[in-house]
């Protein structure tokens, strides 16, 4: 199923988008599982994603650790720790 | 309640004016400023808009809940700053200064680590991405 990804900070400035949609294959089942998955789609992509320490995530607008499970899911962003405030 | 993400300097004598009339005994306030150290020349703060509001509100929504708030505001600048300008403001307001102080506290405290900002800071010509701190992961911890 089609899922919008998007890509925030240095994430997005790796990849060169902060946003597109995807289909991940079946297989492709938690957050952890589409990082492996999207890394192998362009150097950018590779780059952006190279150490999982330094990535968060949110499906759907909701903070989540990278072992979450993405079925159903509508948005998934990926970046950087939160600096703010 | 409210919380704001503008582009806009933020109107603090607004901003505590409209707080005023809560009539809360205590209203404890915070104001983050970009700091001028290392010679900074400029910051610049990206967002995840839509997450961003949802984050502020849950904690406005936990802290009302804790500390017994009579209202409470965040109001957290995005874009372009320089150095010296007030870039998050957050206010508690109860009956009394304790629950006020700590409700201000947390949400400045956990602000920091649940809200999905960005902030990438100009030397000159120079730029880097922030990087994320360990302290204040201790600190948003300790409101466990």
């Amino acid at each position: 199923m089609a899922v919008e990804l998007l890509y925030f900070a240095w994430v997005r400035e790796a990849i060169g988008t902060g946003a597109e949609t995807m289909t991940p294959p079946p297989g492709v089942a938690t957050v952890g599982a589409l990082i492996d998955w999207l890394a192998t789609r362009s150097a950018g992509h590779a780059a952006a994603f190279a150490d999982r320490a330094r990535l968060r995530a949110a499906v759907d607008q909701v903070f989540v650790t990278l072992d979450a499970p993405i079925a159903g899911a509508r948005e998934i962003a990926l970046f950087p720790p939160v600096t703010g405030g | 309640m409210s919380v704001s993400i503008q582009s806009e300097p933020i109107d603090l004598a607004a901003e505590l004016a409209a707080l005023g009339g809560s009539g809360a005994g205590g209203i404890a306030t915070f104001i983050g400023h970009v700091r001028a150290d290392d010679g900074v020349t400029g910051l610049t703060l990206e967002h995840y808009p839509g997450a961003t509001e949802r984050a502020l509100a849950a904690l406005v929504a936990e802290a009302t809940g804790r500390w017994g708030l009579v209202a409470a505001r965040i109001v957290h600048r995005v874009d372009a700053m320089r150095p010296g300008d007030a870039i998050v403001f957050v206010a508690a307001a109860a009956p009394h200064r304790r629950a006020a102080l700590d409700a201000c506290a947390f949400l400045i405290d956990r602000l920091k680590t649940d809200a999905p900002f960005w902030k990438r800071e100009a030397r000159g010509d120079e730029a880097h991405w922030v990087e994320a701190r360990a302290s204040d992961g201790h600190a948003a911890r300790r409101w466990d």
